[in-house]
């Protein structure tokens, strides 16, 4: 922890995205970008997000093209372990036919694993870095470099997914049932007659929001709040070390945890949407 | 909470590595996977066949072996019988052959006993000759006669 910051200044800073955004001036970065309103983008999350996205899709492709039906190499093994894993779940949960529900469910499970795993990253050694880059390389001073390096601790993304989810589970409604039927299932449950049109259209669609929201607000939740604590026992000094030890052997199940529950309620959620009551 | 434009970055980038991973990583990696299944499949399906042949080829083996020592025992049965048979039979043509040695000689034995038989008396009516000429020539003593025949009537 870099000394000349106060105990609340230091979190902030850990808590704070790096910004981006286009003003008069052209391209501007982080405390200019406070009046920029909606068009902010948050760098340290889109890097980390899409880089992490990219090493999944280059480890898996790389095995997929030399992928071999005889005996497999330990990388292909591995890939293939997960991609069971993966396929097995959806089987067994989702009973109809789509090319589409698996790789999702391989891409969420995986990506937001990924991006979990970077919890586990020490919380100064990103920032530092990123302090020592903008300081020596760019002249700024280090207490404006920002750097989130967790990409699953910013709402923007854990809502990216959710929405990308939210509009699957409207698509899966609408070719499985047809529109007919999706507007039955909005209006005529739990209460089959037509006097509770209203109160029922309200219900169900209090419970289609609900799940894109509490996708979103699970996976944030979590992981903002270990990251969190993550922060503030960084902030006590030499007692950190067993502390962080424990918070993130802790982590080891909570994360890859909280990837297998995103990953698994999108598939429960699109199986729901794709079946007729 | 700040949300802002990351949000349409994040749906985008999303969007693309959900198509990406389903059109270049799924399909390849699940095609591996079931091609491999398939073929240990088939592996544990011959192994079971071949199993069961070796099964059935040791008990064609086992049956061909014991219809073979049946076979073997009624060939040494069948053997013993005919070399019994053939003792038998030599024995009774040996039998035979002696009843017919022994009559041959008793035959012969007879026809010796006849011819010396005629012999003796050929030698008697020589000697009766001879004797009859004896007492032609000793006409005197008429008396003598009488002994010499006497004699040779003994002699018989």
């Amino acid at each position: 922890m870099a000394s000349e910051y106060t105990t609340s200044e230091y979190i902030k800073h850990h808590l704070t995205n790096a910004r981006m955004c286009t003003s008069d001036d052209g391209i501007v970065f982080n405390k200019a970008c406070e009046d920029a309103g909606f068009w902010v983008w948050h760098v340290d999350t889109l890097g980390w997000s899409i880089g992490l996205g990219l090493l999944f899709l280059w480890l898996f492709r790389s095995v997929a093209k030399k992928a071999t039906t005889g005996v497999p190499s330990k990388t292909q093994a591995f890939v293939e372990l997960v991609v069971d894993f993966v396929n097995e779940n959806v089987t067994s949960t989702f009973h109809g036919r789509s090319s589409l529900i698996a790789p999702l469910a391989l891409t969420i499970f995986v990506w937001v694993l990924l991006m979990n795993l970077m919890d586990l990253v020490p919380v100064d050694v990103l920032p530092m870095i990123a302090g020592a880059i903008g300081e020596y390389g760019f002249g700024m001073d280090p207490h404006d470099v920002y750097m989130k390096a967790v990409p699953t601790t910013d709402l923007n993304l854990t809502f990216a997914l959710a929405i990308g989810v939210f509009f699957l589970i409207i698509y899966y409604s609408l070719k499985m049932k047809g529109i007919g039927g999706f507007a039955k299932e909005l209006t005529m449950q739990p209460f089959g007659h037509w006097a509770f049109i209203p109160v029922n259209f309200i219900l169900e669609t209090v419970t289609l929001l609900a799940r894109p929201l509490s996708l979103a607000l699970r996976l944030f939740g979590n992981l903002y709040a270990s990251e969190l604590i993550f922060i503030l026992i960084a902030t006590i000094g030499l007692f950190q070390l067993p502390l962080h030890f424990a918070w993130a052997v802790f982590h080891i199940l909570v994360l890859p945890l909280q990837a297998f529950i995103f990953m698994m309620l999108t598939i429960v959620y699109l199986s729901l949407a794709s079946e007729d009551h | 909470m700040n949300i802002n434009a990351t949000l349409i970055g994040q749906l985008i980038a999303f969007a693309v590595f959900v198509i990406f991973c389903m059109k270049y990583v799924w399909p390849p990696l699940m095609a591996a996977i079931e091609a491999r299944q398939k073929t240990i499949a088939d592996g544990l399906a011959d192994a079971e066949r071949a199993g069961k042949d070796l099964e059935l080829a040791q008990e064609k083996a086992t049956a061909q072996l014991r219809e073979a020592k049946q076979q073997a025992a009624e060939i040494i049965e069948q053997a013993k019988k005919r070399a019994n048979q053939l003792v038998d039979e030599e024995t009774q043509r040996g039998h035979a052959e002696r009843e017919k040695i022994i009559n041959q000689g008793y035959a012969e034995i007879e026809a010796e006993r006849n011819r010396a038989k005629e012999d003796l008396r050929k030698q008697v009516a020589a000697l009766a000759v001879v004797g009859a000429e004896r007492i032609l020539q000793r006409e005197i003593d008429a008396a003598a006669q009488d002994d010499i025949v006497e004699k040779l009537v003994a002699e018989l």
